[in-house]
């Protein structure tokens, strides 16, 4: 009897180890999922006078996009977005962390601009209250204002229709009925 | 992605490292033990003291603002982990989901002098075998050689 | 050309060991000694092929062959020949091409001494090694494949990992891999002995040496890898928890345990069952350790670039070796395994002790390593277990196995008393406990209570180990006995007293070293501790294949020159990596330890100081426990029946 307890000993770690070569060990899930997302109140990137805050964003679904202009992987996403807010009704929000606006304005001049605003956040206060650790990241929040999804990293078509696209429909109809 | 993070911990061309100035001696022993027990989310081997990454910087500019505010330790971690989540911690909070975490080295330790007392009860029991008796008179005969 | 009779030989080896495996099964089987004694032959021919094929890689490094994309990836025209060398074992197919041939390698030593062995065992032990090649070269050869090409082949190669790019990281992978692929042997006695049905003390006797011997091995490349990473990662640390290094600490302390409980197996035929099964499970963690580094599974600074397939395959290896073996434990080791008798209070039962607290702490260890890995498998949240827990936890499971060490190491075979042991205790445990406490009262009162806990702790060993010597003199002349006693009583002790060293070490700098993290002006005097530092110059450099930005700095202490260091800070060109050099005065009671952060505008940099207190003890704390090994594998008693006395108790043991 005692003499097998080792291998079921062992046997439980393998399957343990099994699952766990599915997960992504540097992957931090955000313990905002769920929660309000943070107030705020932070000037636009373009016109600088334009003030947005939590509550002028409120009353619908949004997808929140955490970028910067020294970020190369937000390079690698950015057609996505442009490509997203082309073809469909979404409402797209750029957050534009820890840069200058000067480098900013001529990121999205060449790049193309698929935020309907974005807020600048020089400071990466913002971006400290969402948790934000690898740009880019994407939030949804809901009409709420409840932060509902969080991807780090940067999007892909894939993952838009896999992940953000299904639970946008899910809170638009749940803002209609 | 994880290349992309991981680069951030060795590219240091723009990395900042801003050595921090304290008025208060209490401060910075709490500064510098909040800093080795908190985890860095983009060189996540290293702690914030260690991390080289620019987001390591900001948090500890954030610690360090707390700190010189006066705010407890117990605050300030639990001001991180609300954003960031109990992945902060380089020490797990003590919580139900973390018990055999903490405890469990402890229950190793009473398996094993449960062990042990088996062990003594078999070894109180009289019957040495025979084998045992020769090997016994031999050593006996040979000296005792020191081992 | 080369590359492919590279490529060819480890084929060629994947088919010798297959041999190597399955012809002394059959031997067995059908009881033809023939085929048994063909497994010697088969290990060393593997051997041969797989030096051939390691050969030809470090051959296209040396020319440059970026045709061969693992050439490519990790060296580079500008790279410094040595490095070149050790760039074979740079990333993860050419180290899995060095972990194979060492396996190999420790084959072919066996086949040199099969004839010492019973012919059963001997082959048995050889065809283990050879499955575990088996399972290994099929890997490299379906996922991690160090000789395939690419066309065209690209002008000039990535470069090596600068982190790798130093002297200690040539020879720690090698010494690393000696040692937990070691484990190997011991574990090929042990399925040995379970499929022979029968253990015997000479059954221990053999296992022994090879144990020690990677064991020792083990050590040295652990101590060399925790330098590295003081000397190296630039902020002075040298041990971090990381999974990595976890993944070798734990073979490393269940070889511990090993030791310990084969030197009971052998002397008094006790405990074989749990010797049996810490010989399974020693080369168990050093196949989870691969896994874990090799698998992606945990993230680490060590870790290889991973895919996933590659876990698959290893936790398939894992699966079938370590499984196949604790399946043979529970289904042969109830008959195999009986026998001995012992006394509550005897050497053995305080090596068993012993052993079971090293398990304790391995499995404590294991638990801190994986604990974050089972919640988010079991989609509980994440967690960081670190150094806080670690530091904690570890203390108190190492506290009453350091107490034990130091009453049981003079402990007698068979039957001791407890009364006498308690004596001999409260003399040198009182000599230690006076002793720390003196040390400590000179100490800063922060720290004065840990600090002088670790001190009792190393002198309460080091008192033991000095009493045990002293019981050994009789009247007669000292000289005489010392020269008497033999080179496994020297290797305990030696290995033991390393271990006070190594405690002293560790105590010591965690609690007594002086950090000063600062802005340093060019040509600012900052005091740290009793030494004024100078920031006399910064320049740029030029080295081989970087470019790099030096500091001077001026230490003295009361307006003498103590020593000028030159700390850098390293660009990598073609990684695009920066690198700490740090300028480090080494000394017996401290080493001085500065390295250059940023620039901080107008000419200041932000500096890291800090006085490493006693910090050379515990690598040379650790050297000691190796040359303590050591000197126990030359123990010509151990190993080898050759002193009459011993051979009449080897055939005694047979018969058990």
């Amino acid at each position: 009897m005692k003499f097998t307890v080792p291998l079921a000993i062992f046997i439980v770690l393998v399957i343990v180890l099994a699952v766990g070569l599915k997960l992504d060990p540097r992957y931090v899930p955000s313990p905002l999922i769920d929660k309000p997302a943070p107030e705020f109140s932070l000037s636009a990137l373009d016109p600088p006078e334009t003030t947005i805050t939590k509550k002028s964003l409120g009353g619908r679904p949004i997808v929140l996009n955490v970028w910067a202009s020294w970020c190369v992987a937000c390079r690698d996403e950015h057609p996505v977005l442009v490509e997203l807010a082309q073809k469909q009704a979404v409402e797209i929000i750029g957050l534009n962390y820890k840069d200058t606006r000067e480098d900013a304005g001529a990121w999205l001049v060449r790049h193309g601009n698929p935020y309907r605003q974005t807020i600048f956040d020089p400071l990466g206060k913002l971006g400290l209250d969402l948790g934000v650790y690898g740009v880019p990241e994407t939030f949804v929040i809901d009409a709420e204002g409840i932060i509902r999804h969080k991807q780090v990293g940067p999007l892909t078509l894939q993952i838009w229709r896999e992940d953000i696209e299904p639970m946008l429909l899910r809170l638009h109809d749940a803002t209609k009925s | 992605m994880g290349g992309t993070l991981w680069l951030g911990c060795v590219l240091t061309a723009a990395a900042a490292d801003i050595p921090q100035t304290f008025a208060d001696l209490l401060h910075a022993a709490r500064y510098e033990r909040l800093l080795e027990e908190l985890r860095c989310l983009v060189c996540q081997n290293q702690s914030l003291a260690d991390s080289n990454a620019d987001l390591a910087q900001d948090l500890r500019n954030e610690v360090y603002r707390m700190v010189t505010a006066g705010q407890e330790e117990a605050a300030i971690r639990e001001f991180l982990v609300a954003r960031y989540g109990d992945f902060v911690l380089y020490r797990p909070p003590m919580k139900p989901l973390t018990g055999l975490l903490w405890f469990g080295p402890l229950l190793l330790l009473a398996l094993v002098a449960m062990i042990w007392r088996q062990v003594a009860r078999g070894a109180a029991a009289p019957s040495a075998p025979l084998e045992d008796a020769d090997r016994a008179r031999l050593q006996a005969l040979l000296g005792s050689r020191p081992d | 050309m080369l590359p492919e009779l590279g490529h060819f030989a480890v084929a060629l080896a994947l088919a010798v060991a297959i041999l190597q495996t399955v012809l002394p099964s059959l031997g067995l089987a059908f009881k033809r000694p023939a085929l048994l004694a063909l497994a010697g032959p088969a290990a060393r021919w593997q051997f041969a092929l797989l030096v051939l094929a390691f050969l030809t890689l470090g051959y296209g490094f040396l020319v440059h062959d970026f045709s061969l994309i693992y050439v490519a990836n990790n060296s580079n025209t500008a790279l410094p020949w040595f490095y070149r060398l050790s760039a074979i074992w740079g990333a993860h197919e050419g180290s899995l091409l060095l972990w194979i041939v060492i396996l190999a390698g420790w084959g072919y030593a066996v086949s040199r001494r099969v004839h010492e062995l019973p012919a059963d065992i001997g082959a048995i032990v050889l065809a283990v090694i050879g499955f575990v090649g088996v399972t290994f070269l099929l890997f490299m050869l379906f996922t991690s494949n160090p000789f395939a090409r690419a066309w065209p082949a690209p002008i000039d190669g990535g470069d090596l990992n600068p982190l790798l790019q130093d002297v200690g990281l040539i020879v720690h992978p090698p010494l690393l891999y000696m040692g937990y692929v070691g484990f190997v042997v011991p574990f090929g006695f042990a399925v040995a002995a379970l499929i022979k049905g029968r253990l015997t003390a000479a059954w221990a006797r053999w296992a022994r040496p090879w144990t020690l011997a990677a064991w020792t091995f083990l050590t040295v490349g652990i101590a060399l890898g925790s330098f590295w990473a003081y000397y190296e990662l630039g902020w002075g640390g040298w041990w971090f928890w990381d999974p990595v290094e976890n993944a070798s600490f734990m073979p490393w302390l269940l070889g511990t345990a090993l030791i310990h409980s084969l030197a009971a197996s052998e002397k008094r035929g006790v405990f074989k069952n749990w010797t049996v099964l810490l010989a399974i499970t020693t080369f168990a963690l050093s196949l989870l350790g691969t896994f874990l580094v090799r698998s992606g599974v945990l993230t680490s600074v060590h870790a290889f670039a991973t895919d996933p397939a590659r876990g698959v395959f290893v936790l398939g290896i894992l699966g079938t070796i370590v499984g196949g073996s604790l399946g043979l434990y529970a289904w042969r080791g109830p008959r195999t395994l009986a026998g001995g008798s012992y006394s509550t209070i005897s050497r053995e039962t305080f090596l068993l002790a012993n052993s079971l607290l090293l398990c304790v702490a391995t499995m404590t260890v294991l638990l801190g390593t994986l604990y974050p890995l089972v919640l988010d498998a079991l989609g509980m949240g994440k967690i960081s277990v670190g150094p806080p827990y670690f530091n904690r936890v570890f203390v108190w499971v190492m506290a009453p196995l350091i107490v034990l060490l130091g009453l049981g190491q003079s402990a007698r075979w068979k039957e001791d008393s407890l009364h006498r042991l308690l004596i001999r205790a409260a003399l040198f445990g009182g000599g230690a406990l006076v002793l720390a406490a003196a040390c400590a009262v000179s100490l800063a009162p922060d720290s004065r209570w840990r600090a002088g806990a670790g001190l009792l702790a190393a002198f309460w060993i080091l008192g033991s180990v000095l009493a045990g010597i002293v019981q050994r003199l009789p009247s007669r002349s000292i000289w005489q006995t010392l020269r008497g006693l033999p080179l496994g009583f020297y290797g305990q002790a030696l290995a033991h007293a390393g271990f006070a060293v190594t405690l002293i070490g560790v105590t010591l700098t965690s609690t007594q070293t002086i950090d000063l993290h600062t802005r340093a002006a060019l040509g600012a005097t900052l005091s740290l501790g009793p030494y004024e530092v100078t920031f006399d110059s910064i320049r740029d450099l030029e080295g081989s294949n970087y470019r790099a930005t030096e500091g001077q700095f001026t230490i003295t202490r009361d307006g003498e020159l103590v020593r000028i260091v030159h700390p850098q800070k390293r660009f990598y060109q073609v990684r695009g990596v920066a690198m700490t050099e740090a300028g480090i005065v080494p000394g017996i009671t401290r080493d001085l330890y500065i390295s250059l952060g940023e620039p901080l505008g107008d000419g200041a940099w932000s500096v890291r100081m800090h006085i490493k207190a006693f910090v050379r003890w515990l690598w040379f704390g650790a050297l000691m426990m190796a040359l303590g090994g050591f000197l126990a594998v030359r123990d010509r008693r151990v190993g080898q029946p050759q002193l009459a006395g011993l051979e009449q108790t080897n055939a005694l043991g047979r018969t058990s």
